[in-house]
C-alpha cells in the first residue's frame, strides 16, 4: 500500500513536471493572403541523456520521440516539411523559417563517437516516424556548417563535428507527413487548436510547413535546472485570391472548414492571436475580444487581439481586411543560375539589404552536391558594383559521390544594397545508374542559407519570461538591439547533360555492328599471313593426275 | 573485308568506281533529289503521335470562358493609350492590370543601337520595356515555370493578343492545379524585347544588349508559347515552329497544338496551308510539297520566325501561335483562342520532365504527317556522296603516276603545299572581309556614295562578293609559278573534302540549309575542271553560286506563299534578305550569315580558282 500510494505520488510528481501550450497565430498579410501558424509546446524537465537513468514513463512527451533521443544522443534536433516557398518580399517574414522539400538538422551530445553512424540510423528512424525519404540523407548531401547553425537550446557547444545537417528539396510533403506529425501532439488532433488541421484544407493552400523542434531550455530565469522542450509547428498561408472568389473577407470555417469549440484538455494554454496591427480601425473582428495583447516579433511591435480558449467566449473569427503598405522585409535573398547550354553555369546569390542606413554582416551556407563541381576561382562578392570581400570564408570542396560543396562565408552588406555572390560551375556527366528515374527534369539544388542579425527597429525583449507568446519565444534573443533571422532562398534545378536513355537497344545494335564489321575485318586484315597462292591446275590436269594416281603413275606438274 | 585484302579485288573495285564515277554520281544526285521530293508524299511518311506520357492520356477540361471580356480589353488597350502605337508600350497600364489580376509584375528596360538601321522596320535605335507578371504556382518551390509571350511592338496591333494574355491570366489565377509558375510576358520591339528578357533571365550576353537586371525569376524555364493575333477576326490559326539556325522545338509540342486544334475545332494550319485529305492526287501532293518546301526555305534561312525562336538556345521548347484571317467561312473567337491556349498551357504545366520524348529534327509536311531525320537525313547523303566519290577518283588519279611515267612525260615532282596553300588562304581572306567589311565600312560608304546605310551595307557585301570573283583566281602563281595538272587536283581534292565537311556538319545542325547548299553547290563542284570551256562554265558557276542560291530561294519562296514578285521586287527582297541576314546576325546570333561568308563563300572561291587554273 505504502509502495503503490508512493508510486502514486511519484507519477503526479512527474506529471506535475510536463506542461502542454498550444497556440494559434493568425496574420492577414499585405498580399491579401491569410497566414496561420500554429505552435504547440511540450516542456518536461526529464533529462533523456543522463548516465544510468532510463527515461520510460511518458505522459505528455511523445515517446516515439523521447526513445530516438536517448538512444542516438541527441542533443537538438530541427525538422520541417515545407511544400511551397515562402514568399519573403510578399509576406515579410515567418515566425519560423523552413526551406521547400525537408530539412534535417541535428546536434549529438559530445559523447557520441561515432556521429556519421549515429546520424545514418537517425535519418531512417525518422523516417519512419515521419513517413518521409529521409532515409535519401547520406553522406553526400550531409554537411556540417561551422558557423551557420548554432545550437538554439542550452549549452554552447561549437563544436561542428556533432552537427550535422542536410536537406532534401525535392521531398513532396503530403497528408502522410502530416498524420504522424499529428499524432505527436498530446490530444492528436481530437481536441484543442488541432482539430482545425484538416489536410484537405491545408493542402489548399499558397504554403505548407510542418516541423519539429526539440532542444533543451532552462526552466526559469536563474537556469537551476533543464527541460526538454519540444516544439511542433504549423504554416500555412492561405490563398483569399483563389478560394474568397475575391472578398477579403475570412473566417477559421472559410480556412478550415471546422470551428474551434474547446481547448485540448491537457494544455495548460491555449490561445489564438489575431494579427491587427496594420490598420486596426479597419478590422472587424467578430466575436470582439477584450484581451489585446503586444509582442515585439522579428524587429517589429505588433498588436494582437487574443482569444483565451481555455475561458471561451466563441469560437468565430470574421474580419474583412484592407490591404496596407507593407514594410519591405529587411533581408531578402535569391537565387537562380544563369548561362545556358549544359556544360558550364552561374549561380548567383542575390542578397538585399533593405534597411535605410545600418550595416549588417549576414552568414552565407550554401551547400551544392557534387555533381555540380564549383569553380571556386570564380567567387565574386560584389555590392554596389564594389567588390566586397567576405571577413570569413569556410570552403569544403567536394569529393566525388562522397560529400557535397560547403560554402560559408561572412559578408557585410552595406546599407541599402543589393549583394551578389556568383560562382561558376561545371556540370559533371554522371554515370549512367547515377540518373534519377526521371533525368530530364534536372537536378535539385537545396536552398542557401543566409543567417543575419538583424538590426531591429523596436528594442527586443531579451529576458526570459514564461508568458511571452509560443511565436515570440523560439530563437533566443540575446540583444536588445537585433533580432536572429534565417532567409532561405530557392533551391535550383539544373540540368545535367543526360544521355538518351530510350537509346540502349540502338546503342547494342549499333556497337555490335561496330565490332562485327569494323574490329572483326581490322582485326583479319591484321592477322592474316598473306601467300601467294599457286593458280590452281586446270581441270583436265586434275582429272588426268587423278586417273594417274589410281594406275600408280608419277603424277603431272 | 576480304574485299579489301585482296589487292586484285581492290583494284577491280576502284577501277569500277573511277570507271562508272560520273554515271553513279548522276544517279546519286538524281536520287537524292527524288528522295528528298518523295518525302512529301503520304504513304512515306509517318503520321504524328504524343510521345510524352505526362501530355498524352491526361484529361484536361477547358473552362476558360471569359473571351468576350478579352476582346473589350483589347478595345480599352487600344485606342486611349495606342498599345503598340507609335507612343510605345502602355507600361503603366499593363504593370496596374497584371497587378490586378494578382500577378507578382516586373519590368525591364533594355536599349540596343542596331549596326545599321533596319529599313523593313524602320528601327535603329531600339528603346523599350518588357513588362512581365508571374504568377506563382501554389505550394510549388520556384524551380519551373512556364512562359506565354505577346509581343507588342510599333506599327503591329496585337493588342488582342495581349488582352486575351490578361484575361487568361486572371483566369489562372483562379486556378489551384499549378505546378509550375506562368509568367506572362508583353515584349516590346518583338525579337529585340524578347532577347532582352531572355539574356536578362540567363544573366548572359552574347549580343551585346543593354538591359536593366530582372528583379523575378520563376527557375528553369520549360516551356513557352508565343501568341500573335494581329487581326479582328481570327479564322484560323497558324502554327510556326522554325527558330533561330532553324532549330525546331520538340515535336511534341507542334502535337499538342494539333491535338487540341482537333479537340476544339479550330482550324489550324502550318506555314499557312491547310491540311489535305486527297495525298493520292497530284493536287495533294504538290500541296505537301509546297507545305514542305515552306518549311525547309524558312529553317534553312536561320532566322526566327516568331518569338519563340529565340527561346530554343536556351533549351525551352517553344513555339509561336499565329492567328491568321484569310478563311472566309470560318470564324474562331476569342473563348476558342483561350481555351487552346489553356489546354496547352494546362498540358504543358502537367510535364514530370523536359519535353524530350519526341523527335527535335523533323519536317513536316502538314500537321498531322512528320518526316524524322531518319527519313529525310539520305536525301542529302545521296548527294554529299558524290563530293566522296569524287575525291576518292581524284585521289586514285593522283596516286598512279606510273601512267604518266610509262608515256615518257617527265612528271614534274608532287606540288608543294604553297600551290594549295595560298588559293586557300586568299580565298577565306576574301571571306573574312564578306564577313567584316560591311558593317564596318558603312561610315564610309555612306560618305561617298549617295545610299543609306542599309543600302551601303548591302551594296558592299555584293561589291565584295562580286570582288572575289575577280581576285583570287591564278593566286598561286604568285608563289609557285605555273599551275601544273596535279595542282589543280590537289586543290579540288582539298576542296570537295572541305565541302563535304562544311555541309555534312550544316545539315546536321540545319538539314534544310545543308540540304539547299548541296543541291546547287554539289553538280558544278564535282563536274568543274580547268579545262572546260570558261566563259560558259563561269557563266554556270556564278549562277549556282551562293549569292544565287539565295535569289532563287527568295524567288521561290514568294512563289509557294502565293505571293509572287517581279524580277526586280525579287531584287529588292534579295536586298533586303541580305541586310536581314546581317541583321539577324548581329542581334540574335544567327550563324547563317557567318557560315556563308566564312565558310561556304571561300570554299566556292576554291572552285573557281580551279575553273581558271593554268
Amino acid at each position: 500500500m505504502l509502495i503503490l500510494s508512493s508510486l502514486l505520488l511519484f507519477i503526479l510528481l512527474a506529471a506535475a513536471r510536463d506542461e502542454f501550450q498550444e497556440e494559434l497565430v493568425i496574420r492577414p498579410l499585405h498580399s491579401g493572403d491569410i497566414y496561420a501558424s500554429f505552435q504547440f509546446r511540450t516542456l518536461w524537465d526529464t533529462d533523456f541523456l543522463q548516465e544510468g537513468q532510463k527515461v520510460s514513463h511518458y505522459r505528455l512527451f511523445p515517446k516515439s520521440l523521447g526513445q530516438v533521443l536517448s538512444k542516438f544522443s541527441v542533443r537538438e534536433l530541427h525538422i520541417s516539411f515545407t511544400q511551397g516557398f515562402w514568399r519573403t518580399m510578399q509576406w515579410g517574414q515567418p515566425f519560423i523559417p523552413s526551406p521547400p522539400g525537408a530539412e534535417l538538422w541535428v546536434w549529438f551530445h559530445d559523447t557520441v563517437s561515432d556521429v556519421d553512424g549515429n546520424w545514418k540510423e537517425l535519418t531512417n528512424v525518422l523516417s519512419g516516424i515521419f513517413c518521409a525519404s529521409l532515409n535519401f540523407i547520406d553522406l553526400t548531401n550531409t554537411v556540417q556548417p561551422s558557423a551557420s547553425f548554432k545550437p538554439l537550446g542550452l549549452g554552447n557547444a561549437t563544436d561542428h563535428r556533432f552537427l550535422r545537417y542536410a536537406t532534401l528539396p525535392r521531398e513532396i510533403v503530403c497528408t502522410e507527413n502530416l498524420t504522424p506529425w499529428k499524432k505527436l501532439l498530446p490530444c492528436g488532433s481530437k481536441a484543442g487548436l488541432a482539430v482545425l488541421m484538416k489536410s484537405e484544407k491545408l493542402f489548399h493552400s499558397s504554403f505548407h510547413s510542418q516541423a519539429v523542434h526539440i532542444r533543451p531550455i532552462c526552466q526559469d530565469e536563474q537556469c537551476s535546472s533543464k527541460a526538454w522542450e519540444l516544439r511542433q509547428t504549423l504554416n500555412v498561408v492561405f490563398d483569399l485570391h483563389t478560394s474568397g472568389q475575391g472578398k477579403k473577407e475570412w473566417s477559421l470555417f472559410k480556412m478550415f472548414s471546422r470551428t474551434l469549440t474547446e481547448a485540448c484538455p491537457l494544455a495548460s494554454s491555449s490561445k489564438v492571436y489575431v494579427d491587427i496591427t496594420d490598420n486596426p480601425e479597419l478590422f472587424e473582428l467578430s466575436p470582439a475580444t477584450p484581451l489585446l495583447g503586444q509582442a515585439v516579433v522579428l524587429g517589429d511591435r505588433r498588436t494582437y487581439s487574443v482569444y483565451d480558449l481555455i475561458m471561451p467566449t466563441s469560437s468565430m473569427v470574421l474580419s474583412p481586411c484592407a490591404l496596407g503598405d507593407m514594410l519591405r522585409p529587411l533581408l531578402h535573398a535569391e537565387r537562380y543560375v544563369a548561362g545556358f547550354g549544359l556544360q558550364t553555369g552561374e549561380i548567383h546569390t542575390v542578397i538585399y539589404n533593405n534597411h535605410p542606413y545600418r550595416a549588417f554582416p549576414v552568414l552565407l551556407m550554401d551547400s551544392v552536391p557534387w555533381y555540380l563541381q564549383l569553380y571556386i576561382h570564380t567567387l565574386t562578392v560584389t555590392s554596389k558594383s564594389r567588390d566586397n570581400k567576405p571577413s570569413y570564408i569556410h570552403y569544403q570542396p567536394a569529393k566525388d559521390r562522397h560529400r557535397p560543396h560547403l560554402l560559408e562565408m561572412l559578408i557585410q552588406l552595406p546599407p541599402h544594397s543589393m549583394t551578389e555572390v556568383t560562382v561558376q560551375f561545371e556540370r559533371a556527366l554522371l554515370k549512367w545508374t547515377e540518373y534519377t528515374p526521371d533525368p530530364n527534369h534536372g537536378f535539385y539544388v537545396g536552398s542557401s542559407v543566409v543567417s543575419a542579425l538583424v538590426p531591429s527597429m523596436v528594442a527586443m525583449r531579451t529576458n526570459f519570461t514564461q508568458d511571452q507568446p509560443l511565436f515570440s519565444s523560439f530563437v533566443p534573443v540575446k540583444e536588445e538591439s537585433s533580432y536572429f533571422v534565417r532567409v532561405y532562398t530557392e533551391p535550383l534545378l539544373v540540368n545535367l547533360p543526360t544521355p538518351d536513355f530510350s537509346m540502349p537497344y540502338n546503342v547494342i545494335c549499333l556497337t555490335c555492328t561496330v565490332v562485327a564489321v569494323g574490329y572483326g575485318s581490322f582485326y583479319n586484315l591484321l592477322t592474316r599471313t598473306f601467300q601467294v597462292d599457286e593458280p590452281s591446275p586446270p581441270l583436265s590436269k586434275r582429272l588426268a593426275n587423278l586417273i594417274r594416281r589410281m594406275r600408280g603413275v608419277p603424277l603431272l606438274t | 573485308m576480304g574485299l579489301l585484302s585482296d589487292p586484285n579485288r581492290r583494284k577491280a573495285l576502284t577501277g569500277l568506281l573511277t570507271r562508272l564515277n560520273t554515271p553513279i554520281c548522276i544517279v546519286c544526285y538524281l536520287a537524292g533529289i527524288v528522295w528528298f521530293m518523295g518525302l512529301a508524299f503520304e504513304p512515306f511518311t509517318l503520321r504524328t503521335y504524343m510521345s510524352e506520357n505526362a501530355m498524352g492520356s491526361t484529361m484536361v477540361e477547358e473552362r476558360f470562358s471569359s473571351g468576350e471580356r478579352a476582346l473589350s480589353l483589347a478595345k480599352e488597350f487600344d485606342p486611349p493609350s495606342a498599345c503598340c502605337g507609335l507612343n510605345g508600350m502602355p507600361v503603366e497600364w499593363l504593370v496596374k492590370a497584371m497587378q490586378s489580376r494578382g500577378l507578382e509584375v516586373f519590368t525591364q528596360s533594355f536599349s540596343r543601337k542596331l549596326p545599321f538601321p533596319d529599313e523593313n522596320k524602320e528601327r535603329y535605335m531600339v528603346r523599350g520595356t518588357n513588362v512581365y507578371g508571374i504568377l506563382r504556382a501554389p505550394r510549388a518551390p520556384r524551380t519551373e515555370a512556364l512562359v506565354i509571350t505577346a509581343p507588342c511592338s510599333p506599327g503591329n496591333t496585337n493588342n488582342q493578343a495581349v488582352a486575351l494574355l490578361l484575361a487568361l491570366a486572371q483566369y489562372f489565377r483562379n486556378q489551384i492545379y499549378w505546378a509550375k509558375d506562368i509568367i506572362f510576358l508583353v515584349n516590346e520591339h518583338d525579337l529585340i524585347g524578347t532577347q532582352a528578357w531572355l539574356e536578362g533571365y540567363h544573366h548572359t550576353n552574347i549580343t551585346g544588349m543593354e538591359y536593366s537586371p530582372l528583379q523575378g525569376r520563376a527557375g528553369s524555364i520549360q516551356a513557352a508559347l508565343s501568341l500573335e493575333l494581329s487581326s479582328d477576326v481570327i479564322t484560323s490559326l497558324d502554327l510556326v515552329l522554325e527558330g533561330l539556325n532553324g532549330q525546331l522545338p520538340n515535336l511534341d509540342l507542334a502535337n499538342l497544338f494539333y491535338a487540341f486544334c482537333q479537340k476544339l475545332g479550330v482550324l489550324c494550319t502550318i506555314q499557312g496551308k491547310l491540311q489535305r485529305n486527297d495525298w493520292d492526287t497530284a493536287e495533294g501532293y504538290t500541296h505537301a510539297a509546297q507545305t514542305m518546301m515552306l518549311m525547309v526555305l524558312k529553317q534553312a534561312c536561320g532566322r526566327s520566325w516568331g518569338d519563340h525562336g529565340l527561346f530554343l538556345r536556351y533549351h525551352i521548347e517553344a513555339a509561336s501561335v499565329r492567328g491568321i484571317n484569310s478563311f472566309r467561312h470560318y470564324k474562331t473567337d476569342a473563348t476558342t483562342i483561350g481555351r487552346l491556349l489553356e489546354g496547352m498551357v494546362r498540358k504543358l504545366n502537367n510535364l514530370l520532365e523536359r519535353l524530350h520524348q519526341s523527335y527535335f529534327f523533323y519536317l513536316l509536311p502538314s500537321l498531322s504527317r512528320f518526316v524524322s531525320i531518319g527519313y529525310y537525313m539520305p536525301a542529302f547523303g545521296l548527294l554529299a556522296v558524290i563530293l566522296l566519290l569524287r575525291a576518292l577518283d581524284l585521289w586514285v588519279h593522283l596516286g598512279a603516276p606510273a601512267l604518266a611515267a610509262v608515256d615518257g612525260v617527265t612528271e614534274p615532282s608532287s606540288p608543294g603545299v604553297l600551290t594549295v596553300l595560298t588559293p586557300v588562304v586568299i580565298s577565306h581572306l576574301t571571306g573574312v572581309a564578306l564577313y567584316l567589311l560591311p558593317v564596318h565600312l558603312q561610315e564610309m560608304a555612306v560618305e561617298h556614295f549617295p545610299v543609306s546605310e542599309t543600302e551601303a551595307v548591302v551594296l558592299t557585301a555584293i561589291a565584295i562578293y562580286t570582288a572575289g570573283l575577280a581576285l583570287p583566281h591564278n593566286t598561286q602563281r604568285l608563289l609557285s609559278g605555273e599551275g601544273t595538272e596535279q595542282g589543280w587536283k590537289v586543290l579540288k581534292l582539298t576542296a570537295l573534302l572541305y565541302l563535304a565537311v562544311l555541309l555534312g556538319c550544316t545539315a546536321l545542325i540545319n538539314f534544310s540549309l545543308g540540304f539547299i547548299l548541296a543541291v546547287t553547290l554539289v553538280p558544278i563542284t564535282a563536274s568543274i575542271t580547268p579545262h572546260m570551256p570558261k566563259a560558259l562554265y563561269a557563266v554556270v558557276m556564278v549562277l549556282l553560286s551562293p549569292a544565287f542560291t539565295i535569289l532563287y530561294c527568295v524567288f521561290i519562296y514568294q512563289e509557294l506563299i502565293e505571293a509572287p514578285v517581279s524580277v526586280s521586287e525579287g531584287w529588292m527582297l534579295f536586298l533586303s534578305v541580305i541586310s536581314q541576314g546581317i541583321l539577324d546576325h548581329a542581334l540574335y546570333g544567327s550563324l547563317v550569315y557567318p557560315l556563308l561568308a566564312l565558310f561556304i563563300y571561300p570554299c566556292w572561291l576554291m572552285f573557281w580558282n580551279i575553273l581558271f587554273w593554268n
